[in-house]
C-alpha cells in the first residue's frame, strides 16, 4: 500500500488539469487549450531530459534531436505518397495488412501514404537505434565531454534535416495527417477537436509520469540515484552503472521522440527550428528551473515555461530568458525554483523528519 | 585538382585552422586555472569583432581594434566576477550550464545591440579584390594577417607563460592550486586573468578574421564547438598541439568542401570531434597524465 502513495499526486493533477479546462471554459479561454496542449508534448521531453539528468546525473545538449527524429519520422512516412508503386506486390501487402493509409490533403489530392500507427513503431524504433547507437560510446564519457558530445550530435541532426530535401530543407514537411487513435479520438490540430487533444496530451503527460514515478522508486531508480551520488561507490556496489546510464539515456530519447511524434500530428507539420541547440538548451534550462531531480518540478515548468514562451510574453527576448533563468538558477538556487534555497536552511533548523 | 587549386584550398583551410587554434587555446586558459570549459568562448570572438565594427566607424581602424580588444577583455573579467566566482567548488553539471546560459545571454544581447544583419570590418590593406599570388594561388592579403596575428598571439602566449612573473603563477595555479597558493599567488585574480585573457585574445581573433569569413551575431557556437574539437584533439591543456590541431581541422574541412556540399562542412567536423572522443579523449598528442583529465 505504501506505494501507492508516490501516486496520489497523479490524481490530484488530473483534477487540476480538469479543473483548469473548466476554468478556462468558464472564462471564454478555451483557445489558450492549443498551446497548452503543445506545451504538454514538449514537458514530455523535459520528464525524459529530468530522468536523465535530475537521477542520472548525465547531461544531454542533444534532445531536440531526438525529438525532431520522431517528428520527422512520423511526416516523412505519413506524407510520403506511395500512390506509383500501388501496384506492386510489396505495397498490396502492406495494404491488406491495414498497414497503409488512403487520404486527401488540403489540396485534395490523394495521397497513399503509411498509416500513423506504423509510422509511429517506426519512429520509436529508430529514435531507440539512434539513441542506442550514440549512447554506446558517448554514455561513457564524463561532464563536458558529454555535454559537447551531445551538443554534436544535436548540430549534425540539425544540418541534417536542414540540408535533406526528403525533409524539406528549411521549409520543413507541412501538411501531416491527423493520428487516429482508438474510439474517434484523433490527434488533430483543428478547433474542433481542442478539447478531446487537451485531454489526449494531458493523458500522455500523466503516463509518462506515472512510468517515471514507477521507475524511481523502483530498484532502477535507487542505482540511478547511487550512480549520480558517486558512480565509484555504486560500481563497487555491483551496479553496472554503464548499462543503466544507457537505459535511462534510451528511455529519455524515447520520451522526446514521442513528444516530437505527437506534436508533429498535432501541429500538422514540423520545421527545423525544432532541431536547434537553442531547443534542447531549453530542454536544459526547464530541467534545472524544476530542480533537477524532481519530476513534478520539471512537468510542471515544462508546461507553465513552454506555455509562456508559446503565448509569446517573453516577446524578442525568448532565448534570452530561458539564458538567463539557465544562469540565475543555477548560481542563486540549484535545487530549483520550487526548493529556493532558504527554505532549506529554515527547515535545517527544525528537527529533521524521518524519511520512510 | 592542379596545383594552384590546391594551394587554394590549403591556404584557407589554414587561415581558418589557425581561427580554430586560437579559439582552442582560450579554452585551454581557462580550463588549465579552474578545470572549466567555457561554453561562451565562441561568443568572445564574436563581441570583439562587432564592437570593433561599430567603433571603426568612429575612430582609425587600429584603434578600434585596440578598443574592441580592451572592451572584450574587461567583458571576460566581467564574466568571471560576476557569475564564475559565485559558484566556486561547484558541480561541472552546475558550470556547464551556467556558461551555456552565459553564451546564450550574450548572444541575445548582440542580436539586440546588432540585430541579424551580417557585417564585417574592412580588409586590413587593399580591399576585397586585392589579391596576392603565392605558388600560382590568389589569395587576399588578410590571410596573410590572419596567419600573422595568430603567430603572434602563439608567440606571445609562450613567452608569457614562460618568462614572466603572471605567466609562471598561473602556470602554477594551473599544476597545483594549494601550493601556488603556499608560495604567495592570489589564484582568484589568477582565475580573473585567465578569463580576461582568453577573452581579449578571442576579441583579437575576431578581428582579423572578419573581413574573410563575415561576423553575424550567432556565430560564435559553430566556432565554440570546432575550437573544443581542436583543444580535444591537441589534448586539453596542451596549447602548442592545439596549433597543429587546428590546422588539421582546418585542412579537413576546406578539402570537405571540395567533394561535399558546404552545409555538411561543419557535420565533418563534429564527426572528427565524436571520434576523438570516443577513440582518444587525451587528445592525438597525449601525454599519459592529460588523459586522467577525462574523469575530471
Amino acid at each position: 500500500m505504501m506505494r501507492l502513495r508516490i501516486y496520489y499526486p497523479v490524481l490530484a493533477a488530473a483534477a487540476l488539469v480538469v479543473v483548469l479546462h473548466v476554468a478556462l471554459a468558464a472564462s471564454g479561454k478555451t483557445y489558450y487549450m492549443t498551446q497548452i496542449t503543445m506545451s504538454a508534448y514538449y514537458a514530455l521531453v523535459v520528464i525524459g531530459l529530468c530522468l536523465l539528468m535530475g537521477y542520472a546525473g548525465q547531461i544531454s545538449l542533444g534532445h531536440a534531436g531526438f525529438f525532431a527524429i520522431g517528428g520527422y519520422t512520423i511526416a516523412v512516412l505519413t506524407t510520403y505518397d506511395l500512390g506509383n508503386w500501388r501496384e506492386t506486390p510489396a505495397i498490396g501487402l502492406l495494404r491488406s495488412l491495414g498497414l497503409l493509409m488512403q487520404w486527401q490533403d488540403m489540396y485534395g489530392r490523394d495521397i497513399l501514404s503509411f498509416s500513423p500507427w506504423l509510422a509511429f513503431a517506426a519512429a520509436m524504433l529508430l529514435a531507440a537505434l539512434i539513441a542506442l547507437a550514440i549512447g554506446l560510446p558517448v554514455i561513457r564519457l564524463k561532464g563536458h565531454y558529454l555535454a559537447m558530445a551531445t551538443l554534436g550530435f544535436g548540430l549534425i541532426i540539425y544540418r541534417i534535416v536542414l540540408g535533406a530535401r526528403l525533409l524539406g530543407q528549411a521549409d520543413g514537411i507541412s501538411n501531416v495527417p491527423a493520428f487516429g487513435l482508438v474510439g474517434g479520438l484523433q490527434v488533430n490540430g483543428r478547433a474542433p477537436f481542442r478539447v478531446q487533444n487537451y485531454y489526449i496530451a494531458w493523458f500522455a503527460v500523466l503516463a509518462a509520469m506515472v512510468l517515471s514515478l514507477n521507475l524511481i522508486h523502483s530498484r532502477v531508480g535507487r542505482a540511478l540515484r547511487s550512480i549520480h551520488q558517486s558512480e565509484e561507490a555504486a560500481h563497487s556496489l555491483g551496479i553496472d552503472t554503464y548499462r543503466y546510464k544507457l537505459a535511462t539515456f534510451i528511455l529519455s530519447a524515447l520520451f522526446a521522440a514521442v513528444g516530437g511524434a505527437l506534436l508533429t500530428h498535432y501541429n500538422g507539420s514540423i520545421g527545423p527550428s525544432e532541431a536547434t541547440v537553442m531547443k534542447s538548451v531549453r530542454y536544459v534550462a526547464i530541467v534545472a528551473v524544476g530542480g533537477m531531480a524532481n519530476l513534478w518540478g520539471a512537468m510542471l515548468m515544462g508546461v507553465l515555461l513552454n506555455f509562456l514562451s508559446l503565448r509569446g510574453v517573453f516577446g524578442s527576448f525568448d532565448d534570452a530568458v530561458f539564458g538567463a533563468i539557465l544562469i540565475g538558477v543555477m548560481i542563486l538556487a540549484p535545487q530549483g525554483l520550487l526548493q529556493v534555497p532558504r527554505w532549506r536552511t529554515a527547515t535545517a533548523l527544525l528537527p529533521r523528519r524521518k524519511r520512510a | 585538382m592542379d596545383f594552384a587549386l590546391f594551394v587554394q584550398y590549403a591556404l584557407s583551410g589554414i587561415t581558418v585552422g589557425s581561427v580554430y587554434a586560437i579559439v582552442a587555446i582560450g579554452f585551454n586558459i581557462i580550463y588549465c586555472t579552474t578545470g572549466i570549459i567555457n561554453f561562451a568562448q565562441g561568443e568572445f570572438l564574436i563581441v570583439g569583432a562587432m564592437t570593433a565594427i561599430s567603433l571603426a566607424e568612429v575612430a582609425p581602424l587600429p584603434v578600434a581594434i585596440l578598443g574592441a580588444v580592451l572592451i572584450t577583455t574587461t567583458l571576460g573579467a566581467v564574466v568571471e566576477l560576476v557569475f564564475i566566482r559565485q559558484v566556486r567548488n561547484a558541480s561541472v553539471l552546475r558550470l556547464i550550464i551556467i556558461t551555456i546560459g552565459l553564451s546564450i545571454v550574450m548572444r541575445e544581447v548582440m542580436l539586440h545591440i546588432w540585430d541579424e544583419q551580417v557585417r564585417s570590418l574592412p580588409y586590413f590593406t587593399g580591399t576585397e579584390v586585392s589579391t596576392v599570388t603565392i605558388l600560382g594561388a590568389h589569395i587576399s592579403p588578410q590571410v596573410l594577417w590572419v596567419l600573422g596575428v595568430s603567430a603572434v598571439i602563439v608567440a606571445a602566449l609562450t613567452l608569457f607563460f614562460r618568462y614572466t612573473t603572471t605567466g609562471r603563477a598561473m602556470r602554477a595555479c594551473a599544476d597545483d592550486r594549494m601550493a601556488a597558493c603556499l608560495c604567495g599567488v592570489n589564484d582568484r585574480w589568477m582565475v580573473t586573468l585567465s578569463f580576461m585573457l582568453s577573452a581579449g585574445i578571442g576579441a583579437l581573433a575576431g578581428c582579423v578574421v572578419s573581413p574573410i569569413t563575415q561576423t553575424q551575431y550567432d556565430m560564435g557556437a559553430p566556432l565554440a564547438i570546432k575550437g573544443f574539437t581542436v583543444a580535444i584533439l591537441g589534448g586539453m591543456g596542451n596549447s602548442m598541439a592545439a596549433v597543429a590541431a587546428g590546422l588539421f581541422l582546418g585542412l579537413l574541412e576546406a578539402f570537405v568542401v571540395s567533394v561535399l556540399p558546404s552545409s555538411y562542412k561543419e557535420v565533418a567536423a563534429i564527426v572528427v570531434l565524436l571520434l576523438i572522443l570516443v577513440f582518444r579523449p587525451s587528445g592525438l598528442f597525449a601525454r599519459r597524465d592529460v588523459s586522467a583529465l577525462r574523469a575530471a
